[in-house]
């Protein structure tokens, strides 16, 4: 069963956004860090740079192969996670914690209504509702 | 062998069981990994004992008195030197000097060889062995028949000395060689078990028949958990190998490669008449255009297929790359022109369309102490 955190939004491609003012932080879901097994490489966008909603930012590598990552919002890259760069075996341990990939100021809030609520991300990645966060 | 269905090995619903992700692999259904996962699983064989199945493996028997010349004329490496009870790694070449398959050839008695060949390969050389081989020369495909299971790891050899007998009474299994053979009963089971392996670790081989093959994996399994023992798939057995910088058929050889660019010249007994020597023994003295080196990465994880660039030159491509869990490092196997093969050479690899520091290191990247 997947960890799926009430308080974010989440994209179809496994990304999850926690909306603070207009800063998102940016990360992958408990879901697809277990389907990518142990991470050993994590490239991220330089700050200052921006990233565009659903299109990709990133690449997060596992042991075997390379998986874009993809943004959940439009904006500026606020700071990208030095300690994930250092120890990408986080997005496996934390990956909604210290395993967080990027902070992004957010160009339109708009952007969340076309993400995926709790439930509905339960839904997508087909587990039961009803079956709480961590 | 059917075309379209994927073959299950005896150990499929062990494997199922204990959560493994089962993924097609040379036409068979096999776990890459387990739930501890790849990096867990690799660790688990350096610091003490990983349980494979291999049963994937092609396993041919070639029997009767011209056994041994025959398949000596076969194989890179000296079979007709071999002893009763050792085996030997070495190459199936064509006429070319090209590579067919890589094996091992154990001799499990005057007359009567082992050869063990790859999964993806066992249809192919069959054919090539058959249409190479003398009549009077018996040759039998056990492939189906036959199960593989490997215990690799500093702890193996006193895991699996616990639930084994060796027909050989004043012997005991820890004091098998490496590169030996016997036969034994592990968990009851009739048994050939080689000291044999592809991890860079100690271990042991042991081929059982297909419908034997529960007992020595569960007993085992139970006999390790003690120990740190764990069932190890296949991604971390090829993190493994390549760390040990062993080749993998398909990636750094193939029928487009030779022995001598591939670093495995040391397997090529010149001396002997072998299909393929004279191609060969050619590439020796010409020296090879470009080699096999080892790489570390800085900034990336190179994987097979991306390109190699020195001065912003593409001169070579990655055969194979990961992430090293014992070395901690991006490492990497490349071919690159001969002239680029030195230790200490810097070149860079493209990956993502970013060229990314690369450095030509010895290899093993990994070599276990003495």
């Amino acid at each position: 069963m997947s960890m799926i955190p009430d308080e974010l939004r989440y994209s179809k491609e496994h990304e999850w956004v926690r909306l603070d003012d207009d800063t998102a932080t940016i990360g992958i879901t408990h879901f697809a860090q277990e389907q990518l097994g142990d991470v050993v490489f994590v490239e991220l966008p330089e700050k200052g740079s921006s990233v565009r909603q659903f299109a990709s930012f990133g690449v997060v590598e596992s042991v075997k192969a390379a998986s874009d990552v993809y943004s959940p919002v439009s904006g500026e890259v606020l700071e990208r996670n030095l300690k994930v760069i250092e120890s990408p075996e986080l997005v496996n341990s934390a990956p909604y914690g210290d395993g967080w990939l990027l902070k992004v100021r957010v160009s339109d809030r708009g952007d969340l209504a076309n993400l995926l609520s709790p439930a509905d991300y339960r839904a997508h990645i087909g587990e039961n509702a009803g079956s709480g966060g961590d | 062998m059917t075309v379209g269905a994927l073959l299950r090995t005896p150990l499929y619903e062990e494997h199922r069981a204990l959560g493994a992700k089962l993924v097609p692999f040379a036409g068979w259904e096999m776990p890459i990994q387990y739930p501890s996962g790849i990096v867990a699983e690799h660790r688990a064989v350096r610091a003490a004992a990983g349980l494979f199945d291999l049963s994937h493996m092609g396993e041919f028997h070639v029997r009767g008195p011209a056994a041994v010349a025959a398949v000596d004329r076969l194989v890179s490496s000296d079979i007709a030197g071999l002893a009763v009870g050792a085996a030997r790694y070495g190459l199936l070449c064509n006429e070319r000097g090209t590579i067919v398959d890589d094996v091992i050839v154990y001799r499990l008695d005057e007359e009567e060889l082992l050869v063990v060949v790859n999964a993806s390969n066992i249809d192919k050389d069959r054919a090539h062995v058959t249409g190479h081989l003398e009549a009077k020369v018996d040759f039998e495909d056990r492939s189906m028949e036959t199960a593989l299971i490997a215990i690799q790891g500093p702890r193996a050899a006193v895991i699996l000395s616990t639930i084994t007998d060796l027909d050989v009474r004043e012997a005991s299994i820890e004091a098998l060689a490496p590169f030996g053979v016997t036969s034994a009963r592990v968990a009851g089971a009739r048994a050939t078990v080689a000291r044999t392996g592809y991890t860079g670790e100690d271990g042991f081989e042991i081929f059982v028949s297909s419908d034997r093959a529960l007992g020595p994996w569960t007993r085992l399994l139970a006999a390790g958990a003690a120990s740190g023992l764990m069932p190890v798939g296949l991604g971390a057995r090829d993190t493994l190998r390549l760390e040990a910088r062993y080749s993998l058929y398909g990636n750094e050889i193939d029928e487009t490669t030779g022995p001598i660019e591939a670093g495995l010249g040391w397997t090529c007994k010149l001396e002997k008449d072998f299909i393929g020597r004279d191609a060969i023994a050619k590439e020796k003295a010409d020296g090879p255009a470009r080699r096999l080196v080892g790489l570390v990465v800085e900034g990336g994880v190179a994987r097979h297929g991306h390109e190699v660039f020195a001065d912003g030159i593409g001169v070579g491509v990655v055969t194979s790359g990961t992430f090293g869990p014992t070395v901690q490092r991006n490492i990497a196997l490349a071919y690159v022109p001969s002239g680029k093969a030195k230790v200490g050479t810097d070149l860079a690899i493209r990956i993502r369309d970013r060229d990314v520091p690369a450095k030509v290191v010895k290899t093993p990247f990994f070599r276990r102490a003495a």
